[in-house]
């Protein structure tokens, strides 16, 4: 018999009931909530006369809408501007209240981006079955958890019954190979790996990242990588639970401590995937060859290294490609052929949660650290991803060094990543930004978005343009 | 929930791949708490020349002519034909509901995005699956006849051209039964609260640890 791969046994420790036409129950254990994709789910609840099968297993915060200036952000939810992000953020407090569930409020210091604090504060914990109402929940998988997003009539479905009505996905395995070279992050890794794939590579089927490059990498840097499975077109990506792990998790506030601690480390160590246990697709990518990377067009997989040129429609041969070319290259105003490094920012995007725990943050500000932004970059931001994450930077005085290079320190949330609240591009402008969706008006209305890594942001800020932040030191 | 039997109409392009959700219906208009109006926002940043606001009267927004949408051969539309994986990107339910509020009633493409193509079945809009050559049929007969209409029929899984052709497509067996019937999820899953208490109790002993409260 051949081994399981990780999702095999994550699926198997959670399937409450396998249906004869192929569907099945899975239970979740841990369910995280804001306030954009429940409002319509708990009105559901509220209609059928339901309530929450287990309002322990429920964490909630507000963070897309929330203002991230210091000076909006004073009054709470009542001195948030926009009305209509008011009424948003108002909405899940009272579902919240309602319901009895947990929810760090908009000046909670434990308040963040959904998925940087359930792994921060140990709500979602390995072997767990993670699901939100956003895409990004994959994050999570960098536990050895089975984390992924879901729609908003499976929020309630989840609220109503505690578990998912879900079809088991196929196994793909994403092995980097060997040693990443100096300067290498995470980041770099997950674009290069999208660069790929495709955005459609991994759709119906759940990831496993493998290989030394993520047996070497910390925590944080398998949460970037997982937080991008998405763009990669699969629900789920997940890491394997090593010491790594557990040396993340122990200690967190709703982590389990003593023996129950030493029982669930032993269960944990478990979540791996066997020797010789079978997966339907394989990529398998030298560690070595990867590059900075810099995206160019408007989907993830439009992907280069920084020491590259836009592509030329003309070189490619499927028609629908060629004109995803074109359209992109006008979207973005850009030349074929040009430069990766002749791009020129008006702003740039330090935060995401893709990008905005605390080694993102220690890594922009080591770039920054002593020079100073471009004059022509009007605006960059930095946005750490959870109060946890803004008050440890400010202790390594990381927030100083921002702001004394011309950055904005400001407060935590989603923020330019999709420009729901006053943090936006405006149109035509070009943005390095560490979040995860170069999409058409995704930052802004006509806003030119360049997925890259928190060190390429950063030097960028500097330099004004893209640049390989290798070669700072050299151009300075 | 809305059940989906059959549905003959007007077909519509959307003719590219990678269509995401973003596009599909933009982040401002997510902030309503509702489920329905999001129709006239559908495609907005292509559909109309300016930006789009929430809460906005559309009926006096310069509208884009190029946009496949708006031309009046394609009014009335309720089957969209897409490119390759299609709705792509978040997980915004709004998606599907843009869609249906639109008029849409399926939509059929060569792959879909899977948080996009789950989201559909739960709200009695039907992503059909069709070979890529049997859509550049689809595409080019479209283009070539205005008032093309197709009729899709989920019990015989089947879409029928105006010459006859009919196309079969896959579908899982629980999804169909559901759209059919018009089932609720949530009500169907209570059915089985015995096994769903049954495996919970079991967990709280195995693994106690999965059971600790998240505190205020
Ligand atoms: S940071 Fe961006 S991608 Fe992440 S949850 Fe917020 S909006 Fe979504």
């Amino acid at each position: 018999m051949s081994g399981k791969t990780l999702y095999d046994k994550l699926w198997d420790a959670h399937l409450v009931k396998q249906r004869d036409d192929g569907s099945a129950l899975i239970y979740i254990d841990r369910h995280i909530i804001h306030e954009v994709t429940t409002p319509q789910a708990f009105e559901g609840l509220r209609i059928a006369n339901r309530k929450p099968w287990r309002v322990d297993s429920i964490l909630a915060t507000p963070d897309h809408n929330v203002p991230t200036t210091t000076v909006e952000r004073a009054n709470g939810v009542e001195g948030i501007e926009d009305p209509v992000s008011r009424i948003q953020v108002q909405t899940l407090d009272d579902n919240c209240d309602e319901f009895g569930i947990v929810e760090f409020k908009i000046n909670d210091h434990r308040q963040g981006i959904v998925h940087v604090i359930g792994p921060e504060t140990g709500a979602c914990l390995p072997g767990m079955t993670v699901v939100c109402g956003d895409s990004h929940t994959a994050t999570n998988g960098a536990l050895g958890a089975l984390a992924h997003g879901i729609g908003t009539s499976e929020v309630e479905h989840v609220l109503a019954t505690q578990c998912l009505v879900a079809k088991k996905m196929k196994n793909m395995l994403v092995r980097v190979d060997g040693v990443l070279g100096e300067g290498i992050t995470p980041k770099d890794v997950v674009l290069a790996i999208i660069a790929k794939i495709g955005t459609a590579g991994g759709n119906g089927h759940a990831i496993e990242f493998g290989g030394q490059v993520f047996r070497d990498m910390s925590m944080e840097g398998r949460m970037t990588v997982c937080n991008m499975a998405i763009e990669a077109g699969a629900r789920a990506g997940m890491v394997g639970v090593d010491q790594t792990t557990l040396d993340y998790v122990k200690g967190r506030s709703y982590a389990p401590r003593g023996e129950v601690w030493d029982q669930a480390a032993a269960d944990w160590l478990t979540f791996v995937s066997d020797e010789g246990a079978e997966f339907d697709r394989l990529a398998v990518i030298d560690g070595a060859d990867i590059k900075p990377q810099v995206s160019w067009g408007t989907s993830p997989e439009m992907v280069l290294s920084v020491d590259s040129n836009v592509p030329s429609p003309a070189d490619e041969s499927d028609p629908v490609k060629r004109e995803g070319i074109e359209r992109a290259l006008v979207y973005m105003g850009l030349e074929a052929g040009q430069a990766i490094t002749d791009i020129k920012l008006d702003k740039v995007f330090i935060g995401s949660c893709t990008n905005s725990r605390i080694e993102d943050m220690r890594a922009a500000a080591a770039v920054v650290k002593g020079r100073q932004k471009a004059d022509s970059v009007v605006e960059a931001l930095v946005v750490p991803g959870s109060g946890a994450v803004k008050a440890q930077a400010e202790a390594e005085g990381l927030d100083k060094i921002f702001v004394a290079a011309g950055l904005e320190w400001r407060e935590p949330g989603c923020s330019m990543c999709l420009a729901m609240n006053a943090d936006k591009l405006g149109a035509g402008e070009h943005c390095a930004s560490t979040s995860n969706r170069n999409f058409e008006g995704r930052q802004g209305y006509g806003g030119r978005t360049h997925l890259v890594s928190p060190a390429m942001a950063a030097a960028a800020a500097i330099a004004g343009h893209f640049i390989d932040v290798r070669d700072l030191d050299a151009q300075a | 929930m809305k059940s989906f039997t059959q549905v003959s109409g007007i077909a519509a392009p959307m003719d590219r791949a990678n269509v995401d959700t973003d596009m599909i219906i933009p982040k401002q208009f997510l902030k309503s708490i509702k489920r329905s109006g999001f129709g006239k926002n559908l495609f907005d940043e292509l559909r109309y020349l300016d930006e789009g606001l929430p809460d906005q009267d559309c009926s006096h927004r310069p509208v884009n002519p190029d946009f496949p949408l708006n031309f009046a051969r394609y009014h009335g539309a309720s089957v969209l034909l897409a490119r390759e994986n299609f709705g792509c990107g978040s997980s915004r339910e709004h998606a599907p509901w843009a869609l249906d509020d639109y008029g849409f009633r399926c939509v059929i493409a060569p792959s879909f995005a899977d948080i996009f193509y789950n989201n559909s079945f739960k709200n009695g809009f039907l992503p059909i699956v069709l070979a890529d050559d049997e859509l550049e049929v689809l595409f080019s007969e479209m283009y070539a006849a205005e008032g093309y209409e197709l009729s899709v029929d989920l019990e015989s899984q089947t879409v029928c051209t105006p010459s006859g052709q009919i196309f079969s497509f896959e579908i899982d067996a629980f999804r169909k039964h559901c759209l059919l019937n018009g089932f609720d999820d949530i009500e169907l899953t209570l059915q089985d609260s015995d096994s769903i208490a049954a495996y919970e109790s079991a967990r709280r002993v195995s693994a106690p640890w999965l059971f600790d409260a998240v505190k205020a």
